[in-house]
């Protein structure tokens, strides 16, 4: 679709003078996730840009508006669904908050080895796919191949390789399998060996650096004033985490270090990434030590209010059984009001905003989307580059269709 | 932090006693009230001021109101989430919103991050921002008839087809 530009100056008019309006997506090759950009180019160069999002938008808020709060659990798991116990870890604390209910040791430790093995989930698919959309296939397969060691330790975990729903209000699931931390171990040193192939072909590839070296750069005001959060933020030099400057579940008592960039481009954002990884290993092993040395214990809370009655109780005792009951047809009843509480996600702040008519239905569960406000300062990134940039910074930003439209 | 979401709820009383309506701080989250009309003063003032600097506008939305069980007043909310970067500070700023005129001044030139998230609240919930650079539809597509997260919509409610568009 050619735009005609009207000139001032006829000297400036010859072959190349007019913009041209390049329509890329909603389902491109080149990206990963389903969004359209409507690019007006020069050239080769990127004038303007427009990004148009909302088509994997499934209403998910009118969705939990219309269930028990329990029912949205399901719902959070595909949000982000490359991180789902992230989004589960989110939704449950700020109604835990509401419910002012502070969870067993045990379930504590459980949720952030779970939502750091989503993390590192994440982060393997956004490094993989990255150097998939710069033609590069054998990275990808590295990173795709611990991708799946996470996702066969997030099956034993929690059933689930994908939408976990492995978070209840209160507690998780259930525990661990016997069998989870010999796995686990084996996996993570699995997955170290193919990090380390996966860096040898990529961090200093000559093809790789040239890409994002300097692309995608914003300054660090920029980045405040459009309220990215992240790895985004930490490659500007910003060391901003949530884990450590607002510490849930049990981010305070283990040990790990922030990664953060210096410049801000997409190598830097690459390398964040990447120690992140190691970062979250780290935390899996130190939670995995934690969880064995406090043993066995119960992993959900003992509130009447939110407790699910054990099943063999629940066949043999009358008043297990009614609980049990009204759990499952009435679900439980949340006070009134209203909380806000963010986690550091994969992608930046995840934040839950919860109201509650103290009924058993949510009034309104509102989702702060890092992939959806991370992405809005994307053409300030863009404009006056070419458009072969737009991919691997558009890579690193990690749009998450599920999140980013809900 | 609970001192700090004091101090800077009386900071912000001591320069607008007539537009904060109300203050709380309900489970550790400090919240304040504010009327509709003077917004954009009050978030101008919450970002600038030293000792303040809300620098981050985290989160923007709206809450519809309509049928609750106990609350009478506008139908809407707006519920600004803001943070202050280098404190690490956060305050919820809420400010109510009629049904008629459905309207409150856009923030997007204190922050411009409030651009999409407007746009969403106006998407799903149909509030307008006036000043608003660009007030399309965000997630939603033009021929979308209402705003599906306003509490009379119906969740079953079907909305015509439309074809393909270039």
């Amino acid at each position: 679709m050619a735009h005609v530009r009207t000139l001032d100056d006829d000297s400036e008019q010859d072959l190349h003078a007019d913009h041209q309006i390049l329509n890329m997506g909603p389902s491109h090759p080149a990206t990963h996730g389903t969004v359209k950009f409507l690019i007006e180019l020069d050239g080769e160069t990127i004038v303007d840009l427009d990004i148009q999002v909302g088509y994997l938008h499934r209403g998910f808020e009118k969705e939990c508006e219309s269930g028990t709060w329990y029912q949205a659990i399901p719902y959070t798991d595909r949000l982000n669904y490359n991180s789902a116990i992230l989004a589960n870890i989110g939704y449950c604390l700020t109604v835990e908050k509401l419910l002012d209910i502070e969870t067993p040791e045990r379930c504590q430790w459980l949720r952030t080895m779970g939502g750091e093995l989503s993390r590192l989930g994440d982060h393997l698919t956004r490094c993989g796919a990255a150097c998939l959309e710069l033609s590069a296939m054998t990275p990808f397969l590295f990173g795709i191949e611990a991708r799946e060691l996470t996702w066969d330790l997030m099956e034993i975990l929690c059933g689930a390789r994908v939408t976990s729903n492995y978070l209840r209000i209160g507690g998780v699931k259930h525990d661990m399998h016997a069998s989870f931390p010999g796995v686990c171990r084996e996996n993570i040193t699995k997955i170290r060996a193919l990090l380390k192939d996966y860096e040898a072909v990529v961090t200093q590839n000559r093809l790789f650096v040239d890409r994002l070296r300097g692309t995608g750069m914003i300054s660090k005001e920029k980045l405040i004033e459009y309220a990215v959060t992240g790895p985004l933020l930490r490659a500007a030099g910003i060391p901003m985490d949530l884990r450590k400057d607002q510490p849930y579940l049990k981010y305070a008592e283990v040990d790990f270090d922030v990664p953060i960039g210096e410049v801000g481009d997409n190598y830097d954002r690459y390398l964040v990434c990447v120690e992140e990884m190691q970062q979250s290993l780290r935390i899996i092993e130190q939670c995995l030590v934690a969880l064995e040395k406090i043993g066995p214990g119960p992993v959900n809370v003992d509130d009447p209010r939110v407790r699910w009655p054990a099943k063999g109780r629940v066949f043999n005792q009358m008043e297990e059984l009614i609980q049990q009951f009204k759990a499952v047809t009435e679900g439980p009843l949340v006070p009134a009001g209203e909380a806000y509480q963010a986690i550091e996600s994969a992608n930046g702040e995840l934040g839950f905003y919860v109201v509650s008519d103290g009924t058993a239905q949510p009034w309104k569960v509102r989702c702060r989307p890092p992939s959806f406000i991370n992405l809005q300062p994307m053409p300030l990134m863009l404009k006056g580059a070419m458009l072969a940039d737009l991919i691997p910074t558009f890579d690193f930003l990690n749009m998450v269709g599920g999140e980013c439209d809900r | 932090m609970e001192d700090f979401g004091s101090a800077s709820l009386r900071k912000l009383l001591d320069a607008f006693p007539d537009a904060v309506q109300a203050t709380h701080a309900d489970r550790g989250d400090a919240t304040v009230l504010v009327e509709a009309s003077r917004i954009v003063e009050v978030l101008q003032f919450l970002r600038e001021t030293g000792g303040l600097d809300f620098d981050m506008l985290m989160d923007l939305t709206a809450v519809d109101y309509a049928g609750h069980p106990d609350r009478d007043g506008p139908r809407f909310e707006i519920v600004y989430h803001l943070l202050a970067s280098q404190h690490f500070h956060r305050l919820r700023v809420k400010a109510g919103v009629p049904e008629m005129p459905c309207q409150i001044d856009s923030c997007v030139a204190v922050w411009p991050a409030a651009n999409w998230m407007e746009r969403e609240v106006f998407d799903l919930y149909g509030v307008r921002f006036r000043n608003h650079p660009d007030l399309r539809r965000i997630l939603l597509y033009e021929e979308f008839e209402g705003h599906p997260l306003r509490k009379d919509y119906p969740k079953e409610r079907r909305q015509p087809l439309i074809g393909p568009r270039n």
